[in-house]
């Protein structure tokens, strides 16, 4: 016998949520869905959440598990219990309706901001536009995605910034930057490099971990950073502060931190300059300067060898 | 009211793409109960038809006699024949709106094998298709945001009509249960199919036959239902779909002595004879005791495939292995049975999608239907694998033409909103009344398992006798039922309810429907009546509501230069 501990919610009865538990008995080869399913048709018929398809292909179920995003109809119940018990909480960063039942309308919105749809070059052909199969292979990962909302619920710059757009609305853009029959790249990652675009995105990786499909939104957040910095697209702290990394690493073989924030903001960028100080007088007062003269390591032959395997 | 010039209901590949049709113009509204990228168009896995002769020769001759003998000669060809047509523009169409597809190495959409037809036709992302279409329409529907508006999560509980016109729908906010009426020119229904009353079945929870029912509660008849397609492949137990794909690939059917026994039954296409012949094999081996270990279930076997290949053309499928049934289908063969995947019949409708309400091809003013809820019928007795994704596309462009033709023309009609509403505010209140300690799950599951066991793959007089009275008897029992939830905030167990009873309506048609064919014919075989009989049943069935119970009529099949013969693969 299992404990499903699942977090309520209904405005409607009581302004605060609560943990409610249940006591299931995990049939051989259940989902968490067919979980949750059982549960609300044996023991309580206003549990609600939403599912449609449970083949991991509509998108419509996912919910934390154990604190995390989940794809509820894609994992086995029985792997999921940890000291007997499942909790269940609604998505994160996403405005709770009722019970696991969250409002998706950011979700979309944001969506919506990245132009989600192809802008070709010209007027159709007759026929199909011809692609590769090495130009289909770009854009196959991205368009795995099933919207379920996992990675924007378990997103942490979500959690602190809402003007991010988040991991999904990104991989849809990395869908057209992609693609080879698509003709705004330029237009798309300028747009894109702009505030709460991708380089706002920390690197924590934790929208890879939640993904329940082959879409992995930060690998396509940082294809787009590839694309925007071959593209040219350098006029953004963002990608001045990731040439500013590599060109250290290049030289010195280390990261030198005095240059870095002044690089990243822009020599002619005054006002942001100005911004630096501040920090740059806390960091003073808590000795945690780095040396003034930046040092090259030991080794640093090897570093520069790496690069020029990498044709950098 | 809501006043829309065109409503859509249903957001799959037939409800975007007849948004697309009608938006240029005219204010659009698509209403789903889910929303748009969850519609179950985006599990279909394969492909999509055309005989676009990427890799081998191909031509719509040849689709549209594929199409014809795998429905076992009860498609209306005149309808077959501009179907398979339109199939090839309407694919690059879908490639122009930015659809990814696999291509062949000069950058060609790829196309591979499908059961039952005789060349390589299937066009495909990989085992994705569905999800693939969905989503490219979804982009032009979110790029046309300005005269499409979507509801979403929002229930189809009633058509208006008056006499011969059709005048809007009566709704509900799932979210709020707000009732609503919506006022239009013209309806489209692109509801979907209903094989959730089958227990054993790939269709997702949606699937519940809500729009099919709204049609024949106000007095539409519906055609064929009694044709319910059986996919070879469905998990054991749980009946999610292993697309027939990986049979085109080159996957194997073994029973439990090893054998690959479509030899028995299917010499020429083996593995790849049309669906319902495969699911009868399958269930003739269980029957036989042949299953795996004895059991109701046989394997599909992919190992000789390999590893790359299995990754790059079938990556879902393996992925739902694991996580499924945790069996890596590189190293083990899955096991499957048949599932309920398809429903043939539907709401009537002519060739351009306007629904036809007798036997005349008498059209319903301002009401059109497309995609699986509707019965062209293309498919006729048993639809070959990809032809429903192009059933989609094709007709749901035709029905939105056509709304958008007729649209222009018509004017607003005047509705009792107050009547209206109350009707379904009533049906709310009675469920919220109920009192009985009986749960729906133990009615829902009772239905399920009588489809399964008595109206599937093999059907005679004894068997569907049985179902209905179960059915019957279900019904009543449904009417007092256990309530726990009456609020009105996202009452998922109200809508599950409303749901129930709709399908346990639609089961007894299903059954009663194939009671009446006492011949087999494509997805409906009969025991007692083994031999197609083209003299007393090459005729569509039509079923109306009656005064006390089910009436059952019949119209001709619209033949054209394909004459009935005997059907072997």
């Amino acid at each position: 016998m299992a404990t499903f501990k699942i977090k309520r919610y209904n405005p409607e009865k009581q302004a605060e949520p609560y943990y409610e538990e249940f006591q299931y008995d995990i049939p051989a080869g259940s989902t968490v869905l067919d979980c949750m399913n059982e549960i609300k048709w044996q023991q309580d018929g206003s549990l609600t959440f939403r599912m449609s398809c449970r083949s991991a292909i509509c998108g419509s179920c996912a919910v934390k598990v154990n604190g995390h995003a989940t794809l509820a109809c894609q994992k086995q119940a029985e792997n999921m219990v940890k000291n007997d018990t499942i909790v269940l909480e609604p998505l994160g960063n996403m405005k709770p309706l009722k019970d696991l039942a969250v409002d998706f309308t950011p979700f979309w919105d944001k969506i919506n901001k990245v132009t989600p749809y192809l802008q070709p070059r010209s007027a159709p052909p007759e026929k199909e536009r011809r692609q590769s199969p090495a130009e289909f292979k770009m854009i196959d990962d991205t368009s795995t995605c099933i919207m379920c909302g996992s990675c924007y619920s378990d997103c942490n710059v979500l959690e602190v910034d809402d003007n991010f757009l988040g991991p999904a609305a990104l991989a849809k853009a990395q869908r057209f930057v992609g693609d080879s029959r698509d003709s705004k790249t330029l237009e798309r990652v300028k747009q894109l490099s702009e505030y709460g675009g991708i380089w706002d995105c920390t690197h924590c990786a934790e929208c890879v971990e939640r993904c329940p499909k082959p879409a992995e939104p930060f690998y396509r957040i940082k294809e787009i950073m590839a694309v925007a910095l071959e593209k040219g697209v350098h006029d953004n702290v963002g990608a001045r502060h990731a040439i500013s990394f590599v060109n250290s690493v290049k030289h010195s073989g280390s990261l030198n931190e005095n240059k870095l924030p002044v690089e990243s903001m822009g020599f002619f960028n005054i006002k942001g300059l100005l911004e630096l100080v501040p920090v740059g007088l806390r960091m003073l007062l808590k000795r945690k300067v780095p040396p003034i003269l930046h040092k090259s390591i030991e080794n640093v032959q090897d570093v520069r060898r790496i690069f020029r395997k990498l044709n950098q | 009211m809501i006043k829309h010039d065109v409503v859509i209901v249903g957001s799959g590949l037939a409800g975007m793409r007849a948004a697309l049709e009608t938006c240029k113009g005219l204010d659009v509204a698509i209403l789903t109960k889910v929303y748009p990228t969850r519609s179950h168009s985006g599990a279909a896995q394969g492909g999509i038809a055309a005989s676009l002769g990427s890799t081998e020769s191909d031509s719509w001759e040849e689709h549209m006699y594929d199409t014809v003998k795998g429905g076992d000669f009860l498609s209306d060809q005149d309808a077959v024949e501009e179907y398979v047509k339109a199939a090839p523009k309407v694919i690059y169409e879908l490639e122009h709106l930015g659809c990814i597809f696999s291509r062949t190495p000069d950058g060609k959409i790829a196309q591979r094998h499908f059961g039952g037809h005789s060349k390589p036709r299937a066009c495909f992302a990989a085992d994705r298709t569905g999800h693939a279409i969905l989503h490219a329409l979804h982009e032009q529907i979110l790029k046309e945001g300005k005269s499409v508006k979507i509801y979403s999560e929002w229930f189809m509980h009633s058509l208006i009509t008056e006499g011969n016109k059709c005048k809007g729908v009566v709704v509900s906010d799932i979210q709020t249960g707000a009732v609503e009426v919506i006022q239009a020119k013209s309806v489209i229904f692109c509801t979907g199919g209903y094989g959730r009353v089958c227990k054993i079945t790939s269709n997702a929870f949606a699937s519940t036959a809500d729009g099919v029912m709204a049609a024949f509660n106000a007095g539409i008849p519906l055609e064929d239902a009694e044709f319910v397609q059986f996919h070879p492949s469905g998990l054991y137990r749980q009946g999610i779909l292993f697309s027939e794909a990986a049979r085109s690939e080159g996957g194997y059917l073994v029973n439990g002595k090893g054998e690959r026994f479509m030899e028995k039954y299917a010499p020429s296409r083996m593995e790849l004879a049309p669906r319902d012949i495969v699911s009868r094999a399958e269930q003739s081996e269980i029957d036989e005791g042949r299953g795996i270990d004895g059991k109701d279930y046989i394997y599909l076997d992919l190992r000789h495939l390999g590893e790359k290949k299995i990754n790059e053309r079938l990556p879902q499928i393996r992925q739902l292995g694991l996580d499924f049934i945790g069996v890596d289908c590189v190293t083990d063969p899955l096991p499957i049975q048949p599932t309920a995947h398809y429903s043939m019949g539907g709401i009537p409708t002519n060739k351009f999608g306007q629904v036809i309400i007798d036997d005349q091809g008498t059209p319903m003013e301002g009401f059109f239907a497309a995609g699986e809820c509707a019965c062209v019928s293309v498919h006729g007795a048993n639809r070959l694998g990809t032809n429903s994704l192009l059933e989609a596309v094709v007709f749901g462009q035709r029905a939105g033409k056509a709304a958008f033709e007729y649209t222009q023309k018509a004017s607003f009609e005047n509705i009792n909103e107050g009547q209206e509403k109350a009707r379904i505010l009533e049906t709310f209140e009675d469920i919220f009344q109920r009192d009985g300690t009986e749960s729906y799950n133990v009615i829902r599951n009772e239905m399920k398992e009588v489809m399964t066991s008595h109206c599937g793959v093999y059907r005679s007089a004894k068997k569907l006798e049985h179902c209905i009275e179960t059915l019957k008897k279900l019904q009543v029992r449904y009417k007092k039922g256990k309530v726990t939830d009456r609020g009105k905030l996202f009452n998922t167990e109200l809508y599950e309810i409303i749901e129930l009873g709709n399908m346990l309506k639609m089961a007894e048609i299903i059954a009663t429907c194939a009671l009446s064919r006492e011949e087999s014919r494509g997805g409906h075989h009969r025991t007692d009546f083994p031999k197609r009989d083209d003299d007393k049943f090459l005729k569509h069935t039509l079923v109306y509501p009656g005064k006390d119970g089910l009436d059952i009529k019949y119209k001709p099949v619209t033949l054209g230069k394909h004459k009935p013969v005997e059907r072997t693969y």
